[in-house]
């Protein structure tokens, strides 16, 4: 296990303190923990409370060890918990390896805290990688001297749907509650009673929900608090273990993935202490079932022109009609989120080497050139930027569009350290979430649309950070604002996506106005570079289609054919006029690891490999390459570089890389663009008043939600936070709306119901889930983030249109939608 | 050259043991017409074994699986829920396979198995025309049902106390319910 110090990059010298540890010197950091030093000079005590990432707290007592000499001449009289003894100078120490009283401290200690453990551990989900079982094994006595029978409780127990409760098990060390309690914030789960009937629980109807419990889990040092998931489904020494990185958001989580048989078991939280600690979000943990799911697919689907229907062909058949099918159209290439770095080279390489287009964007979501031209001026081939670390040392942190406890879950933990260390945050958003309150967030009431205006009367100093989630690139001038901000203080500047691949795909050159590395579009110098790098003799010139503009060409015929990866409709600007638009298109590929909503209007449905069979590099929010390798290696699953190398070759135009290990190589080669850079104009701050009779709009995902990429977790869904709307008093009661009731919000488009609740949102604003128990927000309303809706409340003596999503159809739509999928084929 | 003790003597010593052979009691085992009896500690086929009460005594723990030298043993652990019981505690082995082309009947496993859910028969005819049907499944494996015994999965009928039942301490066993009772409840 490791610890990132506070200040470890300071160059400030540390003060050394130098005691003895079983007859050997050692100097350490002032301050060092006794347990730690010992751990230098290359001696274990055994522990089970102690965790170098947890306060310290004395509550195991198995880390005893003889003190002759506290450093002031004088012993200590009884052996002390060196975990919680920090080191004195002259300080004389002998643990188990010299000391016979420490020695027999800790075998009596571990006798007693197995007088009340069951010996389950053949039936026990930690057995095999128990701290209690090898320390019993290591330091204990063979025999018990307890013939009594054992403390009995009821078992197991949930916490919550993910957590499982097993109390005989449980030696109080208080890892769990010391986690929830100082690094996720969430104490909801202590000790409770007293004496010999002391144990873990939580509050009457109050579960363990909280985005990290899967934490307390894996640092249980007996197995007392097990997964539900992961239950009896295998041992330890079954399991393959391959180190990964967690897909699920822009932090680039380190993981280790554990596999039996081809098949993932369970995902645990890597240790890197620059990224992630070792703490990662349920959402990394539990969510890795969507891609075994009954609609992935494993075969090639080609459009049958006589029936309508997919059906399976060959690899090569399939690549030869997606190349006829491409040959000579006017194509746009929409990648999605979600792709590693390679990948998205091979989609900007094949956008501009094969299709001869810039009409390429990796951003599924609602676009402005204002952002584009941020990320190309600022972001894009800038390498690192603000790190984890840097957050550490901020003086004050300011997010704005950004949620991290529901968007970037790691950075969320890292913002918290943080915050135990000085660091102040300032939050832009339009209302306390519960996320910003564990921050002790300063909150500047923003309602959507608002966030420039505020941006522009902060003062910081060049120490501070701004986060920018990519919530801000929707707010007209929120972009140019941060960046004006940062150029007037000296504060750095950060752009936090969502997606794993957002960033990857920015540096390798998925957006309209840029090339792999960071090379502007219109930079001649910066063509000719890169048509020198990749023996070409032209590039395309032209500005590009952004997402926006490649939907409604398509529509409009401009456009005649579309390449189209892990792109989900519902999280563009318009999913009915995407799909509108997919329906015009002369001819569509998608490139899928699941059937999508996008596979009923593909003629050429290829699958490509999810990041577990593949290997790649997902790049963070800070601009850190992330890589990992092939966790299962399965036969006949592709990465899209293979796939897109593939249809090139078929075009007669080839990408020159087949393997992502080739595109890497490329991608290094090729290295980061240090010419003149793509201006950057700033744009107004424009805050349109919503119309009369209506409110605005504010939306995000929450972290545990109805996305694709956590199908199949069922149980870990059923800790998602209840979709609720939230607005203040006013608002609702100008609504007619009741706190506690049903509200309908509507547009034009659609309408959903949700149970309203009182929060504190300026007046005018509302807020829900963007995509939580069964109402995709995008989808039903086509609104999001500063859209006007009209909110009403729900009379039950009107007839529901159809087009409403209420409450009690919502189960009912959901398997429907999980049903749906037009793909006939390899099942 | 021979000599003449070689030439005339050594053939006829050489129908000695012959002769003498002719007058003792054959070796010859009749198998498999007559089958005899194992050593009684022979390392035979594998059972799973069962509480009195019909329920499986295998947890699931694979430590069988751990012990095996010739990674002949394949277990998957499941949890036990109140509508189906399988075993007396919260696991039970849901997936049990020994695969006899490798297994080389050494008793590791039985070494290692900590509920004695597992031991070896006598029997050692493991023979067969495919290698598929020599990779036993766990119904090949479960002892046969003694009087007193239900099939799987039913409540625990020795005790509703799992530190009772273990200790066998409301024995003699409550006569089961006919099974049709028990596929009801499911």
């Amino acid at each position: 296990m490791t610890v990132t110090e506070p200040g470890a990059t300071d160059v400030t010298p540390v003060e050394l303190v130098t005691l003895t540890i079983d007859d050997v010197e050692v100097s350490v950091p002032k301050g060092t923990l006794v347990i730690r030093a010992a751990e230098l000079i290359g001696t274990e005590i055994p522990r089970f409370c102690d965790h170098p990432l947890l306060e310290p707290v004395g509550a195991c007592r198995q880390c005893l060890v003889e003190v002759p000499d506290a450093g002031n001449g004088r012993g200590m009289p009884k052996p002390q918990a060196s975990c919680t003894l920090e080191v004195a100078p002259g300080m004389v120490v002998k643990t188990q390896v010299t000391s016979a009283t420490a020695d027999k401290a800790q075998r009596g200690n571990l006798e007693f805290l197995l007088a009340n453990h069951p010996l389950d551990c053949p039936v026990c989900d930690k057995g095999g990688e128990c701290p209690l079982q090898n320390q019993a094994l290591s330091h204990g006595n063979g025999e018990s001297r307890f013939i009594e029978s054992k403390r009995l409780f009821a078992k197991p127990v949930n916490v919550s749907e993910n957590v499982l409760l097993d109390r005989e098990r449980c030696v109080l060390c208080q890892r769990c509650t010391r986690f929830s309690e100082e690094i996720a914030g969430d104490p909801f789960i202590a000790l409770l009673e007293r004496g010999a009937q002391q144990q873990i629980g939580i509050a009457d109807g109050e579960p363990f929900h909280s985005y990290f419990s899967g934490n307390t889990i894996q640092i249980c040092p007996v197995g007392a608090l097990t997964s539900a998931d992961y239950r009896f489904r295998s041992r330890p020494f079954d399991l393959v273990s391959v180190p990964s990185v967690a897909e699920h958001d822009a932090c680039g989580a380190a993981i280790r993935v554990d596999h039996r048989r081809d098949k993932v078991m369970r995902r645990l939280a890597g240790d890197d202490p620059e990224v992630n600690e070792e703490w990662i979000t349920d959402k990394d943990r539990f969510a890795f079932t969507w891609s075994t799911r009954e609609d992935r697919l494993r075969t090639p689907l080609v459009r049958d022109p006589e029936t309508g229907e997919l059906q399976p062909m060959s690899w090569p058949g399939a690549l030869a009609v997606a190349a006829r099918g491409l040959a000579g159209t006017r194509a746009g290439v929409l990648t999605g989120g979600r792709l590693t770095l390679e990948d998205a080279y091979a989609y900007a390489k094949f956008a501009r080497v094969a299709l001869g287009t810039n009409d390429i964007d990796f951003r599924s979501r609602p676009v402005t050139d204002e952002e584009t031209a941020f990320l190309t001026h600022y972001v894009a081939g800038t390498g690192r930027g603000v790190t984890y670390r840097d957050l550490d040392q901020a003086g004050t942190v300011v997010l704005v569009g950004l949620e991290p406890e529901d968007e970037a879950g790691t950075l969320f933990l890292r913002l918290r350290k943080a915050v135990k260390n000085g660091t102040r945050v300032i939050a832009l958003a339009s209302h306390l979430t519960r996320g910003l309150h564990k921050l002790d967030a300063e909150l500047v009431t923003v309602a959507p649309g608002g966030e420039a205006e505020a941006l522009a009367q902060l003062s910081l100093t060049g120490t501070d950070v701004v986060l920018a989630g990519e919530r801000l690139g929707q707010v007209a001038g929120g972009l140019s604002a941060a960046a004006d901000l940062a150029r007037r203080s000296g504060a750095r500047l950060a752009w936090v996506p969502r997606r794993a691949g957002d960033r990857g795909a920015l540096d390798a050159g998925c957006l309209p106005t840029l090339f792999p590395g960071g090379r502007p579009v219109a930079e001649a110098e910066a063509r000719a570079d890169l048509a020198a790098a990749w023996g070409i003799d032209q590039l395309p010139d032209a500005k590009g289609r952004d997402t926006s503009g490649i939907v409604a060409a398509l529509a409009s015929g401009e456009l005649t054919s579309a390449v189209v990866g892990g792109v989900e409709l519902a999280d563009l600007p318009d999913p009915a006029a995407a799909r509108a638009a997919l329906e015009a298109a002369g001819f569509v590929v998608s490139l899928e690891v699941r059937a999508s909503d996008v596979s009923p209007y593909a003629d050429v449905v290829l699958p490509v490999a999810p990041a577990v069979e593949k290997s790649g590099t997902f790049v963070t929010w800070e601009g850190r390459r992330r890589p990992f390798d092939t966790v299962l290696e399965v036969s006949g699953s592709l990465p899209d570089v293979r796939v897109l190398a593939g249809i090139a070759e078929e075009l007669g135009a080839p990408l020159g890389i087949r393997t992502v290990a080739a595109a890497r190589r490329e991608l290094d080669e090729l290295g980061a663009w240090d010419g003149a850079r793509a201006p950057f104009e700033a744009q107004p701050a424009a805050v349109a008043a919503a119309p009369a009779g209506t409110v605005v709009l504010d939306t995000w995902k929450q972290l545990i939600d109805d996305g694709r990429l956590q199908d199949g977790a069922d149980t870990y869904r059923l800790t998602a936070r209840p979709a609720r709307l939230k607005a203040n008093a006013a608002t609702l009661a100008a609504a007619g709306v009741e706190p506690g009731e049903s509200a309908r919000l509507s547009t034009e488009r659609g309408a959903a119901e949700f149970i309203a609740d009182v929060a504190d949102l300026p007046d005018g604003v509302v807020w829900v889930p963007a995509n939580s128990e069964g109402v995709n927000v995008r989808s039903v309303l086509a609104a999001g983030p500063g859209d006007p809706v009209t909110l009403q409340p729900v009379e039950w003596d009107v007839r529901t249109p159809e087009s409403t999503i209420s409450p009690s159809k919502r189960h009912t739509q959901r398997e429907g939608a999980q049903r749906e999928g037009g793909v006939t084929g390899d099942e | 050259m021979s000599t003449l003790k070689e030439t005339l003597w050594d053939p006829v010593a050489g129908f000695g043991v012959t002769f003498r052979t002719m007058f003792k009691k054959p070796v010859t085992e009749q198998y498999p017409k007559e089958k005899r009896p194992t050593a009684p500690r022979f390392h035979g086929r594998h059972q799973l074994n069962r509480w009195p009460d019909g329920l499986e005594k295998c947890v699931g723990c694979e430590l069988c699986a751990w012990a095996c030298p010739a990674d002949a043993i394949y277990v998957e652990g499941a949890s036990n829920t109140e509508d189906e019981r399988f075993s007396p505690g919260e696991r039970y082995g849901r997936v049990y396979q020994i695969n006899y082309l490798r297994c080389i009947l050494c008793g590791l496993c039985i070494e290692a198995c900590p509920t004695r859910a597992l031991t070896m028969t006598n029997e050692y005819e493991l023979a067969d025309d495919n290698r598929e049907d020599l990779i036993y499944e766990k119904s090949d494996l479960l002892a046969p049902l003694l009087p007193g015994m239900t099939e799987p999965p039913h409540e625990m009928l020795i005790s509703d106390d799992h530190h009772d039942y273990y200790r066998g301490k409301t024995l003699p066993i409550v006569e089961a319910d006919a099974p049709s009772d028990s596929g009801e409840s499911r």
